[in-house]
């Protein structure tokens, strides 16, 4: 029973390492699917971390920091758009802009304001979003197998987790059901259409890119003061850019981004696991090499399955009527 | 089941028809209550004092039109005129910066494509504004769904899709992607669109140039059963063919200005011609009166030349042929039959695979391949066949077009350096000689009409003085004007002496140039017939193929 626990222990750690991911995939989603390229998923989340770590700490609760982190968000997300909808301007040069921003401007606010080397103040329980135990986890244990992966897996994560898996089934209930989904994809695809039909290419941009912001925000939340209890500086850690690739990785849809995004989770946990551990006729794996390993593992599945991956036709090419 | 997509805050658009179940016809008998002071109700559309600059480039000038209710109007001028433009502040793209527009006798603002569409306007554009990745219901349904809920609309958006579809008879696969229909039917689908948006008037924007004839005349039988139920059309070409055939009324555009308005009955192909160019089109025969002497020297000489490509196959057989100085020769067939590899190997792009080249006394074979810069010096020029992809760059300017591929002449580059001056001057000599609009070198590339385009690119070439000249299709989407300076300029070319080898799909072409045709099916010459005594019926069968068997 002992490999059952410890795989629970991954999967458990899996799904706790993968919702910011699914959190970032999902916004860049919803911008990618109008054509506008989002690198800046990262900065997006680094400013939210700090946020929502900033207003934890001053406000001692986790609903106003969730508010902030994702008000940041949305504020960059528009910026982004400002940029690269109303001024046709680069989106990748847009998006490293704010990347570059967030990653000083967290620093710098972070020392001039709680003088910690750039970090926030560390959170007590209540400022925190925390584990919950979910109905019946307890008293499902004496189901075999199921219950004790209901308790130890499905159960005992934060809210913020439980959001994450709501966000994938949302967006694909909007992208696919709904009039603005289909308004969304066709202007990621080809905006002249769009703007023939009597659309706002702009309009549906700018939501796009507000929603994206919103969920880039609840995923920098999430980092701060879910999974951690304090924002550190650079605490994203290229999360932003890992989510990039789980969405073009799931081609631009919401149910195989969440599950690529799962995937490097699952490294990830694994990579965690594994340190210290004997492999047999390997011996003892370098913790370097096990860290390594979910980004080499990025490289060679992006290298090997990126070429069929189709993005959106108009994806990074700023809306502009032609002569 | 009442769609009602359109916007009528501006409060300026009245329509005088429409709860949907209406039938279209009615509302020609509902006219006289919508009668305005200002403008007479009975036109569709109404243009008045239309004009638009671009910079310093006038693309319409004070224009007037008048589209009668239930009509077919055509508008005809040449690439550049001005009709895209003007369909263009029709539907809401551009905003004139004067004049006024009616519809059924109300005046209206269009700032965009929804009011047009809530005026009872619709479109086809000639590149077709469709998602690929979409079924063909959702394009349809994309802006005008009726509820924020697809599973709410869609069914509606369906049985309202395939009654259009079955009462105006343009079958379309509802369900199937955008992407994987013919041409024909993405067309139909754009129709549908306009028709669900309940379009009263049609505008069409040259919609048979991606159509084979057999679409074009049920395109057309669309089109007539539309305008008997009260749909006005106005239809966009510069294919007079197609004005005559299925139009009430014409106008014609002239650089910008209308210069015409005719109703088609008392009107012919040839007046509509000369009005589009503003002169008299002689039609002309350019075969040389005196057969060459038979000791005139080849300009270039092909020997049981042979090309397989990459994959194994097959695409030139067995070539010989000759073209001798002073002479052209003709390159007929139906496209895809090796005529482009053909051009590709004479122009030292691709290298033979067997058989040789003779040029200027210099061999080329599949050893030793001649490569395109070394043709150049050896006085062979081209003209290619696909002017967007090897004949120019489009986002350069046209002075640095114009030197594409003699960037690296003296006269042009001064040890590494480009002479723009030098360059932007010969880019204006060359525009003057060859009559390219606008004249101006800083211009890019892009921003020429297709004719005017081919015009600097023959320039280019031609000035060189080449001893052999290669010209694959030079007035593939070339409009009129455009085309009799091309023809003249080849020929003045061949009365200098130079050999040329003329590629062409366009049969009426090659038989009013060629002196001698040759017949290519299937990457070899299956025929070879005298210019002069060339037909049509006999050069189609050649094509085929299928002219021994009817000789036999």
């Amino acid at each position: 029973m002992d490999t059952l626990a410890s795989l629970f222990a991954i999967l458990d750690a899996t799904l706790r390492v993968s919702a910011p991911l699914i959190l970032a995939a999902m916004a860049g989603l919803y911008s990618e699917r109008s054509g506008i390229v989002d690198i800046s998923l990262e900065g997006k989340m680094l400013a939210s971390a700090f946020a929502a770590g900033a207003v934890a700490a001053l406000s001692g609760s986790a609903w106003p920091a969730l508010g902030a982190g994702i008000m940041v968000g949305i504020a960059l997300g528009l910026v982004h758009g400002f940029a690269c909808i109303t001024h046709r301007g680069n989106q990748v040069v847009s998006g490293l802009a704010i990347n570059i921003l967030a990653s000083g401007l967290t620093v710098v606010l972070g020392i001039a304001w709680f003088s910690q080397g750039g970090q926030t103040p560390s959170l007590a329980s209540e400022a925190r979003f925390m584990p919950l135990e979910l109905p019946f986890a307890d008293a499902a244990q004496v189901i075999p197998i199921i219950g004790p992966f209901y308790h130890d897996v499905i159960s005992g994560h934060n809210f913020l987790v439980y959001v994450a898996w709501l966000a994938v089934l949302a967006t694909w209930w909007v992208v696919y059901r709904t009039r603005f989904g289909l308004r969304l994809r066709a202007v990621g695809e080809n905006p002249l259409a769009v703007d023939t039909a009597g659309l706002s290419v702009s309009g549906l941009r700018y939501r796009a890119v507000i929603i994206c912001g919103a969920l880039a925000g609840v995923a920098g939340t999430y980092l701060s003061i879910a999974q951690n209890a304090a924002f550190v500086r650079e605490m994203t850690a290229g999360q932003g850019y890992i989510a990039l690739a789980a969405l073009i990785f799931g081609k631009w849809k919401p149910l195989p981004a969440m599950l690529a995004c799962l995937m490097f989770g699952f490294l990830d946990a694994l990579a965690i696991r594994l340190q210290g551990v004997e492999l047999p006729l390997i011996g003892e794996v370098p913790v370097q090499a096990i860290q390594a390993l979910p980004y080499v593992l990025t490289v060679i599945l992006l290298a090997g399955f990126i070429g069929r991956a189709i993005a959106p036709k108009a994806v990074g090419i700023p809306y502009l009527k032609e002569r | 089941m009442a769609i009602c997509h359109r916007d009528y805050d501006t409060g300026e658009v009245a329509l005088t028809t429409s709860p949907k179940s209406t039938e279209a016809t009615e509302s020609i008998n509902s006219t006289d209550t919508s009668a305005v002071a200002g403008s007479d109700a009975q036109y569709a559309i109404e243009l008045r004092g239309i004009t638009k600059r671009f910079g310093a480039v006038r693309a319409n000038q004070d224009i007037d039109l008048r589209v009668r209710r239930g009509t077919i109007h055509g508008i005809v001028g040449e690439n550049g005129a001005g009709k895209s433009t003007l369909m263009s502040i029709l539907y809401g793209f551009y905003q004139a910066d004067s004049g006024q527009i009616f519809i059924n006798g109300k005046a209206v603002n269009i700032h965009n494509s929804r009011d047009a569409i809530a005026a009872g306007i619709g479109m086809v554009h000639q590149h077709f504004m469709l998602v690929d990745t979409f079924s063909v219901l959702e394009n349809v349904m994309l802006g005008a769904e009726e509820h924020a809920l697809l599973s709410h609309c869609a069914a509606d958006a369906r049985t309202e899709l395939q009654r259009l579809a079955d009462e105006f008879q343009l079958s379309v696969h509802v369900d199937s992607l955008i992407a994987d229909l013919p041409v024909g039917e993405q067309q139909r689908t754009e129709i549908l669109k306009a028709l669900y948006r309940q379009a009263e008037i049609l505008i069409l924007d040259e919609p048979t140039g991606v159509l084979t004839p057999q679409e074009a005349d049920q395109l057309f039988r669309v089109l007539t059963s539309l305008k008997e139920r009260g749909v006005t059309i106005i239809l966009i070409t510069h294919k007079l063919r197609e004005i005559m055939d299925i139009t009430d009324t014409v106008s014609v555009l002239r650089l910008g200005e209308m210069v015409s308005h005719l109703n088609t009955v008392d009107t012919s192909m040839s007046e509509l011609a000369e009005l589009m160019v503003g002169r008299k089109l002689e039609t002309r025969s350019f075969h040389r009166d005196e057969p060459l002497p038979t000791d005139t020297p080849a300009g270039i000489e092909v020997c049981e030349l042979g090309v397989v490509d990459q994959t194994g196959k097959t695409r030139l057989k067995d070539l010989s042929f000759e073209v001798k100085r002073g002479e052209i020769l003709g390159v007929a067939g139906v496209a895809g039959n090796g005529q482009s590899m053909l051009l590709e190997v004479l122009a030292g792009i691709s290298a033979p695979s067997t058989g040789h080249v003779i040029v200027n006394g210099q061999i080329s074979t599949a050893e030793k391949p001649i490569g395109p810069s070394q043709m150049r010096t050896l006085k062979v020029h081209h003209v290619p066949e696909d002017r967007l992809k090897l004949g120019l760059v489009k986002a350069f300017t046209a002075a640095e077009s114009s030197v594409l591929g003699y960037q690296r002449s003296i006269q042009f580059n001064l040890r590494g350096l480009l002479q723009l001056d030098t360059i932007r001057k010969a880019c204006r000599r060359l525009m003057e000689r060859f009559d390219v609009r606008p004249g101006d070198p800083k211009l890019k590339s892009a921003s020429f009409s297709g004719g005017n385009q081919q015009k600097l690119i023959l320039a280019r070439e031609l000035e060189k003085l080449p001893e052999v000249l290669l010209v694959g299709q030079p007035t593939r989407g070339v409009d009129i004007g455009a085309i009799e300076l091309i023809h003249e300029k080849i020929v003045e070319m061949r009365d200098s002496g130079c050999a040329v080898l003329l590629v062409s799909v366009e049969l009426d072409e090659i038989m009013a140039l060629a002196d001698r045709i040759v017949v290519m099916y299937e990457g070899q010459i299956v025929a070879e017939v005298n210019g002069r005594d060339a037909n049509k019926t006999q050069l189609g069968l050649m094509m085929a193929n299928a002219h021994q068997n009817a000789a036999a």
